[in-house]
C-alpha cells in the first residue's frame, strides 16, 4: 500500500478512536512520552495494561462467583482497573468502572455482573482497536514512514 | 418539692454526663419522662391538697382543745362558787336550828314564839339570800295531837289545807318566817317527799335536800333544805334510834336555786359565752333539772360536767356547761391552709412549666441538630457535586487544551498562532474559573484565603485582555491596557484573585459596550495629580449639560474619542500622569530606595468603558448580589449579577475599596485600589513563576514611530512597545512621521532611523494622502542606504477590502490586531523582522518541558503506585524530563526503599493502595525522618547545623480535585499533590517548590 494512504488511514483511524470515545487525551500524552530513548513506550505500557486488565478481569469473575461476595476486594480490583485504564486513556473502560464501583458500594450483585460483562466488552473492544492501531503503525514503520501527529 | 429538686439536679447531671460522653442524642431525665409530666403535676397537687387539709385539721383540733380547756375551767369555777355559797346558806340554817333548840327547848318556858321567830328570821334574812324563807315544824306523835292542838288553838292540817288524818307522827309548822307564813300549821309529813326528807334528816342529823320542784311563791325551781332539831344533847356518835328519839322538830328552808345560780353567774365574767345547767342526778336514769332550760340550743357538741356537793350525801348534783354558740370557724387555720395550698400549687405549676419548657427547648435543640446534620450533609453533597462537575469539565477541557497545544506545534501563520494561543489561554482561564467556582463556596463562608506569591501584573492584564479580545473585536470596541511605569514589575499578592477582579470588571464592560473603548489603567494610588484637576471634579456623576450638548460634535480626548464618564482618563489629565512619570522617573530613582522600604504598594486600577452606563436609580445597588440595573438588563445582556458583589468582596479582602462613576448613555468607570506587597528583587529573580511571561529581549534598543492622532491611544501603544525595550516616538499623522523620517534620513545620519513605523488605522484612513505619504516614506527610505523601516498597521477590526487596500498602500509587512499585548506584538514583530524564527514553538511548551527538564534532570525520584500501568506511565513521564526513576508497588516497599540514608530527591505517592495507603506510608516516612533528625541533632548539638535535615518531598498523586483531599495530604505530611494523569504544568508547579532551577547549561 502507498505510504501516504497508509498514513492517512492511520490518522483517520486514530481520530475515529478519539471521536468514538475509546481514547482520550491521556493517550496523546502517552504518545508524547515516547521518544528516541524510549521508542516502544506506548506499546510497552499498553501491553502492560492488557496483561494487568486480563488478570483483574479474571480475578473479578472469580470473586463474583463466590458464595459470599467480598465487595471490598472487588472494589479494590475495579479501582485498579479504573486507574490503569485512565492512565492509558481508555476512557470507555474507565467510565464503566465508575458505574461498577457504584454498584459495588450498593452491594448489588446483578449490577456488578452486568458491569463485569460491560467491562469485558469494552476492554475487548479497546484491545482490538489498539492492536489494529499498532498494526497500522508497524506497517508504516516497515514502509519506512514516520507518524503524523 | 424535694422530688422536683432532685429531678432538676438529676437533670443537670445527665446533661453533664451527656456532654462528657459526647453522645449524639442526650435524652435527659425530663425528656425521658415527658409523658409523665402532667401526672407528676396531678400527683403534686393531690399531695399538697392532702397536706393542707392535714394542717387545717391540726390547727382546728388545737383550737378545740383550748376551747374545751377554757370551758372546763369556767365550769369548775362556777360549780365551786355555787357550792361555796350553798354551804354558807346551809350553815346559817344550821345555826338557826341550834337557835331553836337552845331557846325553844332548853329554856322553859320557851323563849321563842312565832313573833320572835318571824322577827329574828326577817332581820337575819340578809345572811341567807338564797333561802326564800325558813320555818320550824315540831315533832308531834299522835298521842300528843289533842294536847298540841289545844295548846296552839288550831288543828293540824295537811298540805292540801285539810285537817290531817290520823297518823303516827305529825310535823306541823309552828314558827315561820313571814315570807312563808302561809305554811303555818301545815303538816310537813303529809307531803310524800317532805316526809322522806324529814325521816332522812333526823336519821342522819345532817341537812338534807329534796329534789327540785317549783316553789309555791316564785315558781322558780327550788329545793327544800331540812334540818333536824334535837331536844337533848346527843351522845357522841349516836345511833340512828337515839337520833330519832331525841328529835324535837325540823327546821326547813326553801332554796331558790334558780336565782342562786343566776346571781352567781351574774357576778362572773364570760357570762354570755356559756350556758350553765344544773341537774339533780340522784336518780341516774332521770336527771331533774334544777337550773336552765331542758331544751336549750347552744353548742351541743361540747359540754363539761362538774360535780356539785351540797352537803347531802344522798343527793347528787352536777353542773353542765356548754358554749352559747357553736365554735366559730377558725379563719386563721383556714387561711393558713389555703395559702399554703395556693403557694404549693403555684410552685408546682412553675416547676411543671419549667419542665415543659425544658422539654420544648430540648426538642427544638434536637430538631436543630438534625437540621444542622442535614444542612452539613447538603453542604458535603454540594461540594461533592462541585468537585464531580468540575472534574467532568476538566476532562474535556484537557482534551481541548491538548489539541490546542498540538495545533500550536504545527506550522501556523501569526494570526492563526494568535487565535490558537488565545483559545489556549481562554481554556486555561476556564479551568481557573472552575477552580474559582470551587472557591466561591469559600467566599460565601468567609473562608477565602488569599495567596501571597510574586506575580507580574502586566502579563495578567494582557491575559485578561486576550480573553475578551475576540468579543471586543467583533463589536468594534477598542480594548486597551496601560500600566504606569512606576508600578513595580513584580508584586506580592494573589494573582488569581486579581485576575478574577479584572475579568469581572472588563467582562461587564465588554458586555455593556457597543462602541468606543474599554480602557484598563493601573497606576500608583499615591499619585495625587489627577485628582487635582478641577474639571474632573465637576464632571463626576451626571456631568454638566453643556458637555452633553456639545458631545456629539466634539471629539473627546479619550482613547477612542468617545466621551467617558470619568474625565480623569482623558488626555488632559492623562498626559500629566505620563509626563509626570517621565520627568520623575529619573528623579525618583533615589526615592525608590525609600519606596521599597515600605512593604506594600497601593495600586489604583480603573476600568473605563463607553457603554450604556448605569441608570442613576440603580447606582446604589450595583454591588448587591443578584441585583442588576433592571430586569430587562438580564434579558438583553445575560448574567446573574453576582459578579460585582464578588468583586467587591475580593477587593475588600485585598485591603482596598471599589467605587464607580457612571453616566447613563456615556459610560462607566470602575476604579478600585488594592494593596500588594513589594517583591524583594532577590526573591523573584531566582524563582521564576510561570505567569511571569518571558518577553523576548531581541527588540531592545529598536526604534519605533507610532502614528496616532489620539494621544491616549498612542501612550498605550508606547507602553507595550516600551515593555519590549523599544524606544518610541510619537507622530500625529503619517505626514509628520514621513517628514520626520525624511529629515532624519537626509540631514543627520547620527540619529537612528526608525526600525518600525506603527500606524493606527484611523490615522491612516483619515489622512487623504495616506497612501501617497507612505509611498514617499518608502521611497525616501529606498533612496538611502538604511534598510527601510517596517510598516505595521494597527487595527481594532479590519475588513478584507481594507486589508487589500492596506497591502496596496504599503503595509505589506503585517497588521497587528488590537487589543495590543506585549507578547502578541513581540510575536508579530518577530515575524516581521525575521528574528527568532520559530525559536519558541509555544509558550506552554517553553515553560513546560524545558523548565521541567532543568528542574528534574538528574534527580532521583521514587514512584509509588500499586497499579502497574500507572506506575509505568508516571515513570515514563518523569524519565522524559531526565529524572532517574525508581518504582515501588506498595507503601511497604516504599518504606523499605526510603530507609535512611537514601539518595532519593522526591517521592510521588499514590493515595489509594491496598494494605498501606499513601497517607499512612507518608506518616511512617515522616516519623522515620523525624527520629533520624533528632538523633542527628543530638549528635551535632554544638555545631547546630540544620542543613542536613531529612525531609524528602512527598507529592500525592490523585485523581481527585477536591480541596478536602488536599488538606488531608498536607495533614499527614505531604508537600503537595499532582493530579493524575500527569499534566506538565501541574507537575511543574508542584515540583518547582522543591527544586531550584538549574542553569540551562547543566541540562
Amino acid at each position: 500500500m502507498d505510504l501516504v494512504q497508509l498514513q492517512r488511514q492511520f490518522v483517520d483511524y486514530k481520530t475515529s478512536l478519539y471521536h468514538e470515545g475509546f481514547l482520550d487525551e491521556q493517550f496523546t500524552q502517552l504518545q508524547e512520552l515516547q521518544d528516541e530513548n524510549n521508542p516502544d513506550f506506548v506499546v510497552e505500557v499498553v501491553s502492560l495494561f492488557f496483561e494487568d486488565s486480563e488478570r483483574l478481569l479474571n480475578e473479578l469473575a472469580r470473586a463474583l462467583e463466590q458464595q459470599n461476595i467480598d465487595y471490598k476486594r472487588i472494589d479494590a480490583h475495579v479501582h485498579q482497573l479504573k486507574g490503569s485504564s485512565s492512565s492509558i486513556g481508555a476512557q470507555r473502560v474507565q467510565k464503566v468502572c465508575i458505574a461498577f464501583r457504584n454498584y459495588c458500594e450498593e452491594q448489588n450483585v446483578e449490577g456488578c455482573l452486568k458491569c463485569l460483562q460491560q467491562v469485558r466488552h469494552e476492554y475487548s473492544l479497546v484491545k482490538t482497536k489498539l492492536e489494529s492501531l499498532f498494526q497500522l503503525e508497524q506497517q508504516i514503520l516497515t514502509a519506512g514512514g514516520s507518524f503524523p501527529m | 418539692m424535694g422530688l422536683k429538686l432532685q429531678q432538676s439536679y438529676h437533670h443537670s447531671v445527665t446533661v453533664k454526663v451527656n456532654e462528657q460522653m459526647g453522645t449524639k442524642r442526650g435524652y435527659t431525665f425530663i425528656q425521658a419522662n415527658r409523658a409523665w409530666l402532667p401526672k407528676f403535676l396531678l400527683l403534686w397537687v393531690m399531695v399538697m391538697a392532702f397536706l393542707s387539709t392535714w394542717i387545717y385539721k391540726k390547727m382546728d383540733a388545737d383550737n378545740k382543745v383550748r376551747r374545751k380547756e377554757v370551758l372546763s375551767t369556767m365550769c369548775d369555777q362556777r360549780a365551786r362558787m355555787l357550792q361555796d355559797q350553798f354551804s354558807v346558806s346551809v350553815n346559817h340554817v344550821h345555826a338557826l336550828a341550834i337557835l331553836v333548840s337552845t331557846f325553844h327547848y332548853y329554856k322553859d318556858p320557851s323563849a321563842i314564839d312565832q313573833e320572835t321567830f318571824a322577827e329574828y328570821t326577817a332581820r337575819t334574812a340578809f345572811e341567807r339570800p338564797l333561802l326564800s324563807g325558813v320555818a320550824y315544824a315540831e315533832r308531834v306523835v299522835h298521842s300528843e295531837r289533842e294536847k298540841f292542838e289545844r295548846q296552839h288553838g288550831w288543828t293540824i292540817k295537811t298540805m292540801k289545807r285539810e285537817p290531817s288524818p290520823i297518823r303516827d307522827e305529825y310535823a306541823p309548822v309552828i314558827f315561820s318566817q313571814e315570807t312563808v307564813s302561809y305554811i303555818e300549821s301545815l303538816d310537813m309529813m303529809s307531803g310524800e317527799e317532805d316526809r322522806e326528807n324529814i325521816l332522812r334528816a333526823r336519821a342522819t342529823g345532817k341537812a338534807v335536800l329534796t329534789s327540785p320542784f317549783r316553789l309555791l311563791g316564785s315558781h322558780h325551781l327550788g329545793v327544800v333544805l331540812t334540818f333536824p332539831v334535837y331536844k337533848s344533847k346527843l351522845p357522841p356518835s349516836p345511833t340512828e334510834q337515839e337520833r330519832i328519839e331525841a328529835t324535837a322538830g325540823y327546821l326547813g328552808g326553801a332554796f331558790d336555786v334558780e336565782s342562786l345560780v343566776e346571781n352567781l353567774l351574774g357576778q362572773l365574767a364570760g357570762n354570755q359565752a356559756i350556758l350553765v345547767n344544773v341537774y339533780d342526778i340522784t336518780n341516774s336514769s332521770d336527771h331533774l333539772i334544777m337550773y336552765g332550760h331542758q331544751n336549750q340550743d347552744g353548742d351541743l357538741a361540747l359540754l363539761h360536767e362538774s360535780k356539785l356537793d351540797f352537803g347531802d350525801p344522798f343527793r347528787k348534783h352536777q353542773m353542765i356547761c356548754r358554749y352559747h354558740q357553736k365554735a366559730p370557724t377558725s379563719w386563721t387555720a383556714l387561711t393558713t391552709a389555703f395559702l399554703f395550698f395556693v403557694i404549693c400549687l403555684l410552685v408546682g405549676y412553675i416547676l411543671y412549666g419549667a419542665a415543659i419548657h425544658i422539654v420544648k427547648v430540648e426538642d427544638d435543640f434536637h430538631e436543630m441538630e438534625e437540621l444542622k446534620v442535614r444542612a452539613e450533609a447538603a453542604d458535603v453533597a454540594k461540594s461533592q457535586f462541585l468537585a464531580t462537575v468540575s472534574h467532568e469539565i476538566r476532562t474535556p477541557m484537557n482534551g481541548i487544551l491538548g489539541m490546542l497545544a498540538l495545533l500550536l506545534d504545527t506550522d501556523l501563520s501569526s494570526t492563526q498562532r494568535d487565535y490558537a494561543q488565545t483559545a489556549q489561554v481562554c481554556g486555561k482561564a476556564l479551568i481557573t474559573l472552575i477552580n474559582e467556582v470551587l472557591d466561591r463556596a469559600k467566599i460565601e463562608a468567609g473562608k477565602l484565603e488569599l495567596e501571597t506569591v510574586p506575580f507580574d501584573l502586566r502579563s495578567i492584564l494582557d491575559d485578561v485582555l486576550s480573553l475578551f479580545s475576540e468579543k471586543s473585536r467583533n463589536k468594534g470596541v477598542e480594548l486597551a491596557v496601560f500600566v504606569s511605569d512606576k508600578v513595580p514589575e513584580m508584586v506580592m499578592g494573589d494573582p488569581g484573585r486579581f485576575r478574577q477582579i479584572i475579568t469581572n470588571l472588563v467582562g461587564n464592560s465588554v458586555k455593556f459596550t457597543e462602541r468606543g473603548h474599554i480602557f484598563v489603567k493601573v497606576h500608583l494610588a499615591e499619585n495625587p495629580k489627577p485628582m487635582e484637576d478641577p474639571k474632573a471634579e465637576t464632571c463626576l456623576n451626571g456631568g454638566s449639560d453643556e458637555d452633553a450638548l456639545v458631545s456629539g460634535a466634539r471629539q473627546f480626548k479619550t482613547l477612542s474619542g468617545y466621551e467617558a464618564a470619568d474625565e480623569r482618563n482623558s488626555w488632559d489629565s492623562f498626559k500629566h500622569l505620563v509626563a509626570d512619570e517621565e520627568l520623575r522617573y529619573d528623579a525618583s530613582v533615589k526615592m525608590k530606595a525609600a519606596d521599597e522600604a515600605s512593604q506594600s504598594v497601593t495600586l489604583m486600577v480603573s476600568v473605563e468603558d463607553t457603554g450604556i452606563g448605569i441608570p442613576l436609580i440603580a447606582q446604589d445597588r450595583v454591588f448587591m448580589p443578584f441585583m442588576q440595573a433592571d430586569s430587562s438588563t438580564s434579558r438583553n445582556y445575560g448574567g446573574t449579577g453576582i459578579g460585582l458583589s464578588i468583586t467587591k468582596c475580593l477587593v475588600e479582602l485585598m485591603g482596598g475599596h471599589i467605587s464607580f462613576i457612571s453616566r447613563p448613555q456615556v459610560g462607566s468607570t470602575f476604579s478600585f485600589t488594592t494593596v500588594f506587597g513589594r517583591c524583594k528583587r532577590a526573591s523573584f529573580s531566582d524563582t521564576k513563576k510561570p505567569n511571569a511571561e518571558d518577553l523576548p529581549s531581541g527588540f531592545r534598543g529598536l526604534k519605533a514611530v507610532v502614528v496616532d492622532g489620539k494621544p491616549v491611544r498612542a501612550a498605550v501603544t508606547r507602553y507595550h512597545l516600551k515593555r519590549l525595550g523599544m524606544l518610541v516616538e510619537f507622530a500625529n499623522s503619517v505626514k509628520i512621521a514621513a517628514s520626520a523620517c525624511g529629515k532624519n534620513g537626509s540631514s543627520c545620519g547620527s540619529k537612528t532611523q526608525p526600525d518600525i513605523v506603527l500606524v493606527e488605522k484611523d490615522s491612516w484612513l483619515s489622512g487623504e494622502d495616506g497612501g501617497l505619504s507612505l509611498r514617499t516614506l518608502d521611497r525616501q527610505q529606498n533612496g538611502h542606504v538604511f534598510k527601510s523601516p517596517k510598516m505595521i498597521l494597527l487595527a481594532t477590526n479590519i475588513t478584507n477590502a481594507e486589508l487589500e487596500k492596506a497591502r496596496a498602500a504599503g503595509f505589506a509587512d503585517t497588521t497587528i490586531m488590537k487589543p495590543l499585548r506585549a507578547s502578541m506584538v513581540a510575536a508579530c514583530l518577530q515575524q516581521v523582522l525575521g528574528t527568532g524564527k520559530k525559536r519558541q514553538p509555544g509558550r506552554g511548551m517553553l515553560n513546560g518541558s524545558s523548565v521541567l527538564g532543568s528542574l528534574l534532570c538528574g534527580k532521583k525520584i521514587l514512584v509509588v503506585d500499586d497499579n502497574m500501568v500507572n506506575r509505568r506511565v508516571a515513570a515514563g513521564a518523569l524519565k522524559k524530563f531526565g529524572a532517574a526513576v525508581e518504582c515501588a508497588e506498595s507503601g511497604k516497599a516504599a518504606l523499605k526503599l526510603l530507609q535512611l540514608p537514601h539518595s532519593f530527591d522526591a517521592c510521588f505517592m499514590d493515595i489509594q493502595m491496598p494494605e498501606m495507603d499513601g497517607f499512612e506510608a507518608t506518616r511512617r516516612i515522616r516519623m522515620m525522618e523525624s527520629q533520624a533528625n533528632e538523633q542527628m541533632n543530638r549528635g551535632t548539638e554544638e555545631g547546630s547545623i540544620r542543613t542536613g535535615e531529612w525531609h524528602i518531598p512527598i507529592l500525592a498523586m490523585t485523581a481527585d480535585v477536591i480541596h478536602a483531599t488536599y488538606d488531608e495530604c498536607l495533614k499527614c505530611g505531604m508537600d503537595g499533590y499532582v493530579s493524575k494523569p500527569f499534566e506538565e504544568e501541574n507537575l511543574y508547579l508542584a515540583v518547582a517548590k522543591f527544586f531550584k532551577t538549574k542553569p540551562i547549561s547543566d541540562s
